[in-house]
């Protein structure tokens, strides 16, 4: 390619400095000469992808931290056992049924409790529960023939439900459930699956919620939140030593949530918190 | 304005009802056969057989002669589906149809020119919906019923004719179209016509009519009527049962499920075209599969009669759509496969009226129901048919009292949404800009802490201190294990006492250190047998 005129020789014996806009439209009309070029939009024209539409998480604190959830993108809490994960969930699950959505939740390891739902405000009636594990062997001789061979293990089973579930569309939350999978497990998950759900996701509205020990979905998260419970101290506020064990009880948990990531409200990672406190119900 | 009747006529019925179910047969010389081998006859055949020389009333023996003649035997119950899908033709266009004959359906066109169009045009859509039901049928339109049935047994195609010019029309006719069926009476008359050397309808009705009745009495007269199209009669409408019900017997047992699906897909295409001419959908599909017991390659015990295998395919909501059916039927025959060759397949379908729904721009999203349905048979294979669905919780106290039943999601009603909206307006924030729809948000200290639940639960080794769980024990589980910080208890329940299945537990919450902090469990002892189990965590 030959060399750009940086400077106009149209006077001669005086150089002029040729204007920017000028001068970038001779750039591009120089690229789009190119024949490998032809399709290629430059950066500066590329339209800014729309900001998603956000709902809410059910939780205030949550809400004025990360703005709420995304639209059409995965949104990813993880933390350690005890950490508030399944309460935030729920929370969740509850909003998005009272705002009439159908809701799925991917449960790995079938460890929905549905009287902690219901405490919650968990509208049952549009919430499809998909209890992953081992296929009974309890069936008729013929389906044990048939499934013998095609058993399959709870993640496994999970990512091809989750590829069911937002290829029908239509859903307004899909919830994967990954709180008891061992860490060994979790990170085997495919980089491409977590691809796959994002951009299935993608363009409509359904809001992909992952809950899981340490990040699994990494970069295909948009909005990641990391989870962790306060001290024990805090997990009754009427204990005290004199106490009798049988006039103790769990009053609840003090739930710290830290943003890890947000593709959307840039803020800067590990530095905004949030804290909250469940009761139990 | 002058009434109209149409008369819709197959024919070769019995070759037509057999060609529903084997429509690539249709290009080839099909006969078909009636009565019991060794005398087994040829009962009817189609055009393509009739130009290859095979006639009604020949025997097997002679056509195993003429090659390239495809054999099958007669079906009553095909013959019977076809019958009905005939009348569900007429029945989509006119509610009074009278059926003349297995094979010849007549309907009244009154008052359907406003909303059809003229008589030719409702010829053509009868023929075209006929031919959607898989019956290539010839469609007359006359002033009275028995013109429009002889035009349509003597025409082939479309006929009109128009009124006052129906003996000019009918004359071109033999006189044997005058017997729909031959019976010896028929072949009496049709003998003295011959000998008369009478051979068209227009030779008959150009006969003197005294004399023609001192011949042949009433009869002769009836007949010259219907020769000339002047015979006038009431119509006598048929109330048709709404029974949907489409059967295919096989020459050959089917073992494997991928040419059963292709056969399921042709019956519940004529299934869902018949539902559609009477603008009706489903609800309930059943498959009934007579099996072959007697087939030992299977290892199914041989029994002498054969066994019927079935199966219910019940929707939460009204479909009609062939497609969706066969891959929820093809789903379920792959987790409950029949077991034994099938040489018979019967389905039905219950009819029901088709939901009306309509979609609107603000509503929430909620997935297609023919998607919806597909989707939860594909995730019942995956999973089980028993994990997957909605649930609801019993009137129990008893642990894990809940039962998982269909997930049917009833349709967006706005009235409940806005009801909903009412009641939780105490709960509404000021959201940020950017958050929109917000009908429920909870601060922080009405959140309900969730349990997690072990499915089953972990046995534990717990030694109590003053009464209380002091260590836990658990070797297949490190977060299990160690010194209870905290434990708060017992709480005690029961129930079911009076039943086999009674149940009694002290409930305690414990803290326990773990390596990411300090976990909450869930323990409990089982007090009928003293078994300690963790329940499950709070999170």
């Amino acid at each position: 390619m030959s060399s750009l005129p940086l400077v106009s020789t149209a006077a001669p014996g005086r150089f002029v400095p040729v204007a920017a806009s000028a001068r970038s439209m001779l750039i591009l009309e120089r690229l789009s000469a190119v024949p490998k070029l032809a399709g290629v939009t430059p950066a500066s024209r590329l339209e800014v992808r729309p900001s998603p539409q956000m709902v809410s998480s059910g939780i205030r604190e949550l809400d004025a931290l990360t703005g709420g959830l995304p639209r059409g993108c995965l949104t990813e809490i993880c933390g350690p056992a005890s950490s508030g994960r399944t309460s935030i969930l729920l929370a969740t699950l509850s909003a998005a049924t009272q705002r009439q959505e159908i809701c799925a939740l991917v449960d790995i390891s079938d460890a929905f409790n549905p009287h902690s739902a219901a405490a919650a405000g968990v509208n049952f009636e549009r919430m499809l529960w998909v209890r992953c594990g081992h296929l009974q062997k309890s069936g008729s001789p013929q389906r044990h023939r048939v499934t013998e061979n095609k058993i399959e293990k709870p993640v496994e089973q999970a990512l091809r439900v989750t590829d069911l579930l937002l290829q029908s569309g239509g859903f307004g939350m899909v919830i994967i459930d990954l709180g008891d999978t061992p860490l060994k497990m979790a990170r085997r998950i495919p980089l491409t699956s977590w691809f796959r759900f994002q951009r299935a996701v993608e363009h409509t509205a359904t809001v992909l919620f992952v809950i899981s020990q340490v990040p699994c979905a990494r970069t295909c998260a948009s909005l990641l939140l990391k989870v962790s419970g306060k001290k024990l101290s805090t997990v009754s506020s009427q204990l005290s030593a004199e106490t009798p064990t049988h006039a103790q009880f769990l009053d609840g948990l003090q739930v710290q949530g830290e943003l890890l990531r947000s593709r959307l409200e840039r803020k800067p990672a590990g530095s905004v918190t949030a804290a909250f406190a469940t009761k139990v119900g | 304005m002058s009434q109209y009747f149409a008369c819709i006529f197959v024919p070769d019925f019995p070759v037509e009802a057999l060609l529903r179910a084997e429509p690539e047969l249709r290009s080839q010389s099909l006969a078909v056969l009636e009565g019991k081998t060794p005398l087994q006859k040829i009962f009817a055949v189609n055009e393509n057989a009739r130009r290859a020389g095979v006639s009604p009333g020949m025997t097997k023996l002679q056509i195993e002669a003429c090659s390239n003649i495809v054999l099958r035997e007669r079906s009553l119950l095909q013959e019977a589906a076809a019958h009905a899908a005939l009348l569900d033709c007429a029945q989509s266009f006119s509610p009074r149809v009278e059926a003349a004959g297995c094979n010849t359906i007549v309907l009244d066109l009154a008052g359907l020119q406003p909303l059809f169009g003229p008589p030719p045009k409702i010829a053509r859509a009868l023929a075209r919906r006929a031919s959607d039901l898989g019956l290539e049928t010839s469609v007359a339109v006359a002033g009275n019923p028995d013109t429009a049935a002889l035009a349509a047994r003597g025409f082939s195609g479309i006929t009109v004719i128009p009124e006052g010019n129906e003996a000019n029309q009918l004359g071109s006719l033999p006189v044997e179209v005058l017997f729909e069926n031959s019976t010896q009476e028929s072949a009496q008359i049709l003998e003295t016509f011959s000998r008369w050397g009478i051979r068209k309808l227009r030779d008959l009705a150009a006969l003197p009519d005294v004399a023609l009745s001192e011949r042949l009495g009433q009869d002769g007269v009836r007949l010259q009527a219907l020769a000339r199209g002047a015979t006038s009669r009431t119509l006598v409408p048929v109330e048709p049962p709404l029974i949907f019900e489409e059967t295919i017997e096989l020459e050959y047992p089917l073992v494997l499920l991928e040419p059963l699906a292709f056969l399921l897909g042709r019956l519940l295409e004529q299934l869902c075209a018949r539902l559609e001419a009477r603008a009706l959908a489903t609800q309930e599909l059943r498959l009934c599969l007579e099996l072959d017991n007697n087939n030992g390659a299977t290892g199914v015990p041989a029994h002498p009669s054969r066994q019927s295998f079935h199966r219910t395919l019940r929707l939460p909501i009204p479909l009609l759509d062939s497609r969706t059916f066969l891959k929820l039927l093809q789903l379920d025959l792959k987790a409950h496969p029949p077991g034994a060759p099938i040489v018979k397949i019967q389905l039905a379908a219950e009819p029901v009226r088709p939901r009306s729904a309509q979609n609107g721009l603000f509503l929430p999203p909620a997935p297609e129901p023919e998607k919806l349905e597909l989707t939860l048979a594909r995730i019942a294979g995956i999973v089980g048919e028993d994990k997957v669905g909605s649930l609801q919780l019993l009137d129990t106290h008893r642990p894990e009292g809940f039962r998982m039943q269909r997930f049917a999601p009833e349709p967006f009603s706005p009235q409940s949404h806005r009801d909903t909206e009412k009641n939780n307006s105490h709960f509404l924030i000021q959201a940020p800009s950017k958050i929109s729809s917000v009908p429920l948000c909870l601060c922080g200290d009405d959140l309900v802490t969730a349990l997690r639940i072990f499915r089953p639960s972990v046995d534990v080794a717990v030694t109590m201190q003053d009464g209380k769980p002091a260590h836990i024990a658990c070797p297949g589980n490190k977060a299990m294990q160690g010194e209870i910080l905290w434990a708060a208890g017992p709480w005690r329940s029961s129930g079911d006492w009076w039943e086999k299945e009674g149940w009694a537990r002290d409930e305690w919450d414990i803290a326990v250190q773990a390596e990411t902090g300090i976990a909450l469990f869930r323990l409990v002892r089982d007090r009928l047998d003293g078994r300690w189990f963790v329940e499950g965590t709070y999170d």
